[in-house]
């Protein structure tokens, strides 16, 4: 039963996050502070979700050349960088990760 | 509300090489949720009412732990809390769609859509093309991944270790935020939300996210300002 509870309780505080301003009546002007403030949500909550697969191993923090998500992931950011795709990206990130895992 | 198909079809081209992070990310959530114990069609009916992978993989932790059903869904509030800023963002490009497309839009609003109409559209927030772009990224999206889950759930704890798909998932968002970074204010914001992480990666629930983000937009528009 409490699955189905869980659920129904996930469900609704996700739809209603996702709604929140999107179903404001049209006519509402954005100000303008948060109209720029948006600008920068793309590089701030990206960066924050891939960056601790990257910063930290077992729940701790790992800055260094033993760890080898961290330079696989720099691959794949000057990837990113250099040409803008996606696909070359993953792929990229992929092999890398298998390369200085079986490097290290 | 009229929506030409051409640009239906740029969205679902669009999406397509980003399927090839969903696509394992779906698989491990799928995986995740069966290995928590939860039921594999509990796990199937939660993914689509649901449809938010990081928090679902969140809550299917606790829920193996033994966690409360309260929780659970407070954790859901917070690593989902980002969705609230998506949504303000979505409101500038489609808040003349009728009230019906705005909900199909915010219940399909999911990172990696966010980030493809931001990375096409943030320059030309009126562009009519854009609910076509959204809707054809947006369903291919939702499909994709409805199916992946549902592989992981068949096939449990199936999947080779490793192959460490699972590093397909933070590639996905480094390929889709560099894009992002395209001037110095914004560089600014991506740091201060990396620096955020590693200050504040104890927080539970993934409230790191929502901190990194306030404190890198901030960083954002500090620099913007000092540059003016």
């Amino acid at each position: 039963m409490s699955i189905w509870i869980t659920m129904l309780g996930m469900a609704a505080v996700t739809f209603l996050l996702r709604a929140s301003f999107l179903v404001l009546p049209p006519g509402m002007k954005t100000p303008p502070l948060l109209r720029r403030a948006l600008r920068y949500v793309p590089a701030a909550v990206l960066t924050a979700i891939w960056a601790p697969e990257l910063l930290f191993s077992g729940g701790a923090l790992a800055i260094s050349l033993h760890n080898e998500r961290l330079l696989a992931g720099a691959v794949a950011i000057a990837v990113a960088w250099r040409w803008r795709e996606t696909f070359a990206t993953i792929v990229a990130g992929l092999l890398a990760l298998h390369f200085f895992d079986w490097l290290l | 509300m009229p929506f030409d198909r051409s640009a239906v079809a740029a969205g679902v081209r669009g999406a397509l090489p980003v399927l090839l992070g969903i696509v394992p990310f779906g698989v491990i959530t799928g995986v995740a949720m069966v290995a928590s114990g939860i039921a594999p069609l509990a796990a199937m009916l939660m993914s689509v009412v649901v449809f938010a992978g990081a928090s679902m993989v969140a809550s299917a932790q606790l829920l193996a732990s033994g966690s409360p059903e309260a929780l659970v869904i407070l954790a859901t509030l917070f690593v989902n809390l980002r969705f609230v800023m998506y949504s303000a963002s979505m409101r500038l490009h489609f808040a003349q769609a009728p009230l019906g497309w705005r909900l199909l839009i915010a219940y399909l609003t999911a990172d990696n859509v966010y980030a493809l109409i931001l990375g096409r559209y943030a320059d030309r927030p009126d562009d009519p093309s854009q609910l076509g772009y959204f809707l054809g990224a947006g369903s291919l999206i939702w499909v994709a991944w409805q199916l992946a889950v549902l592989a992981g759930v068949m096939i449990g704890a199936g999947v080779p270790a490793a192959w460490r798909l699972e590093f397909a998932a933070p590639l996905v968002f480094i390929a889709l935020s560099v894009p992002f970074l395209h001037d110095r204010a914004s560089i600014a914001a991506a740091l201060a939300a990396g620096l955020v992480v590693i200050a504040a990666h104890d927080l539970p629930f993934r409230l790191y996210i929502v901190v990194a983000a306030l404190i890198g937009i901030a960083a954002g528009l500090a620099c913007e300002r000092r540059t003016a």
